[in-house]
């Protein structure tokens, strides 16, 4: 089966859920090509390769912005085409959504979302899904001949011992209509670590009582190199960012810890994040309901455990 | 401006979701179904659009007739007429055919949906609809202005917002802060008893995925609680158990 892994960057660095994506594919068959768009060093590019791909397409015509739908779906049916491809791998994200369901109507592929385990080959191919927001899965088999899947982060760990990928520039050929749409510019706070893309997350609710008190929130994100996150009504209220807005209606995130502190734990909050290999929560109230989907729990006043956490984690990290 | 909006009738956010049948089949039992979420911020888009513009607004769901309550929902909150193509809404591709059979020769200025629905997640459906009539799509859309026939957005990416400008027609999934939910008021409810909602037979078409059975996430195997003057504990949990750092 020839595999094709779709790949994102951000700020110049290959994004880690991407990585994982390749090594996805690498389980899955030999040979594995990526293909990324913008500018990026090769010690980046040779990333891909350490996480199991053999050949990277790289798309440096400026006409094929790395994040505009169009052009990058045009891009990649003509890689489908050139290179024979029967399986397309990307990293689930805001931008894989649009990408993958336009290129499975270009190539008359099967598309499935939000898959959390490597596929079953035994019988046909069926994948594991996330559905209702995390409250269930679907096992789902793709019946057309080219299949895509978009993954949910921790699905597989990302390799390292791969070799160095044969480097490829790719030219793909425009198409006249898709320069209907004009990615005029980004608003975005850099450095920053991406909330779906990070390992530990630490979220503020309601109960840090006002945006005043965040600098709590991000000393123990710092201490953890952790992404921060927050609850709907905080984003409602313009305390954090939306892009921060954890939950149903917001992003839905699958790390490795996810802290919890002032959230009460509302099931609309909990189906974004119950995916999480382990919870912590950090609530004044023994009766919130975030204690019920949590691993290890607090029963205390964030304004006196969160400095006193994260002192401790700073002097256990030396 | 001619307005379609795409809705689902999905389980409200706070249902509890279980399986019959050797679990192949959703329980509806005692659940409550509502306009997808993100529909609803689409939807109350639409409507202010409609005040600031004019034009109409169409709802359009693709279900059996079990989804009358909720396109009626539509037709209250400030939808004109409503389609309903009389079909079980098989995968995502199956239905983005449905809706492009109905919009293909509709002249839609634009067609708005959620981003994705609550009950399968698939954030597929806009794209598919998009390439399938040729036209832009984009997703997920944080703000939509119109300026003549230009459509003027926002785009959530990871870390912030990208700002687009797209020449219409198009096709957006939408999620906040583009606007708030509307609440159907009384006059509203009464209007929508007699707007047309028109049922469509559904047109011939494959599906390219299928769901063999659903699995229930394992349960948590229990929590550990630490005193609050005792954070030292937590944190050998996480750096020995958890293995963070
Ligand atoms: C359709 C729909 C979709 C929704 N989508 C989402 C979503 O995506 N994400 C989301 O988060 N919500 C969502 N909600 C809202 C959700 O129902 C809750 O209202 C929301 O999650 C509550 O946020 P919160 O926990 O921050 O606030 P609250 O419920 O007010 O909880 C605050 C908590 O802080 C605790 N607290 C207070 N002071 C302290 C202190 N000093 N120290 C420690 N703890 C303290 C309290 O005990 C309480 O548990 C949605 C709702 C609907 C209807």
């Amino acid at each position: 089966m020839k595999v094709l892994v779709f790949i994102e960057s951000d700020e110049g660095k290959i994004k880690k859920s991407s990585l994982e994506a390749v090594s996805y594919a690498a389980e899955i068959a030999q040979g594995t090509v990526a293909m990324v768009f913008g500018v990026l060093e090769s010690s980046e590019l040779n990333k891909i390769g350490a996480a199991g791909a053999k050949k990277v397409l790289h798309v440096t015509d400026s006409d094929f912005e790395p994040s505009n739908i169009m052009a990058v779906s045009t891009a990649i049916a003509q890689v489908f085409e050139a290179e024979d491809i029967e399986l397309m791998v990307m990293a689930k994200s805001s931008l894989a959504d649009p990408v993958s369901a336009r290129v499975s109507i270009k190539m008359d592929a099967s598309l499935v979302s939000n898959v959390t385990e490597l596929p079953d080959m035994a019988n046909g191919f069926t994948v594991n899904r996330s559905i209702y927001t995390g409250k269930a899965f679907a096992k789902t088999k793709l019946t057309s001949d080219k299949k895509i899947l978009t993954i949910r982060k921790n699905t597989v760990p990302i390799g390292e011992n791969g070799s160095d990928p044969e480097i490829v520039v790719f030219q793909p050929n425009s198409k006249g209509s898709d320069a209907a749409v004009k990615v005029l510019s980004q608003e975005k706070t850099s450095g920053d670590i991406l909330l779906p893309e990070a390992d530990i997350v630490v979220s503020g609710g309601r109960g840090l009582k006002g945006p005043e008190n965040w600098g709590m929130i991000e000393d123990l994100a710092a201490a953890l190199a952790a992404a921060t996150g927050c609850s709907k009504p905080v984003s409602d209220m313009d305390w954090r960012p939306h892009h921060e807005h954890v939950g149903q209606t917001g992003v839905k995130v699958s790390p490795t810890l996810y802290i919890a502190v002032g959230i009460s734990g509302a099931i609309q909050h909990l189906a974004g994040v119950n995916s999480s290999k382990f919870i912590v929560v950090i609530n004044k109230d023994p009766e919130a309901p975030f204690f019920k989907a949590a691993d290890y729990g607090i029963v205390g006043d964030a304004f006196e455990v969160l400095p006193q956490l994260t002192k401790a984690i700073q002097v256990a990290k030396g | 401006m001619k307005i379609l909006v795409c809705i689902t009738h999905v389980p409200d956010t706070t249902s509890k979701i279980s399986f019959l049948d050797q679990d192949t089949v959703f329980d509806k039992t005692g659940v409550q179904f509502i306009i997808g979420p993100y529909d609803d911020y689409a939807l109350a888009r639409a409507v202010e659009l409609k005040e600031q513009l004019g034009g109409s607004i169409t709802a359009l769901n693709v279900g059996l007739a079990e989804t009358e309550p909720t396109i009626r929902k539509a037709l209250a909150i400030g939808a004109d007429e409503a389609i309903r193509i009389n079909a079980e809404p098989k995968d995502a591709f199956f239905v983005a055919h449905q809706i492009f059979q109905v919009v293909k020769g509709g002249d839609y200025d634009l067609i708005l949906m959620g981003r994705e629905s609550i009950d399968f997640n698939g954030g597929q459906v806009h794209g598919m609809v998009g390439e399938l009539l040729g036209i832009p799509s984009v997703s997920p859309v944080m703000h939509l202005d119109i300026a003549g026939n230009v459509a003027k957005l926002s785009r959530e990416i990871e870390g912030g917002k990208e700002l687009l400008e797209v020449a219409l027609p198009i096709v957006a999934g939408c999620q906040e802060p583009i606007a708030e939910w509307k609440i159907p008021n009384m006059r509203g409810i009464m209007s929508a008893r007699s707007k047309p909602l028109n049922v469509l037979d559904p047109f011939e078409d494959e599906q390219k995925t299928v769901v063999e059975n659903f699995v229930m996430p394992a349960a948590k195997s229990g929590i550990k609680m630490i005193d609050a003057d005792n954070v030292g504990e937590l944190v050998d949990l996480l750096k020995n158990e958890a293995k963070v750092f």
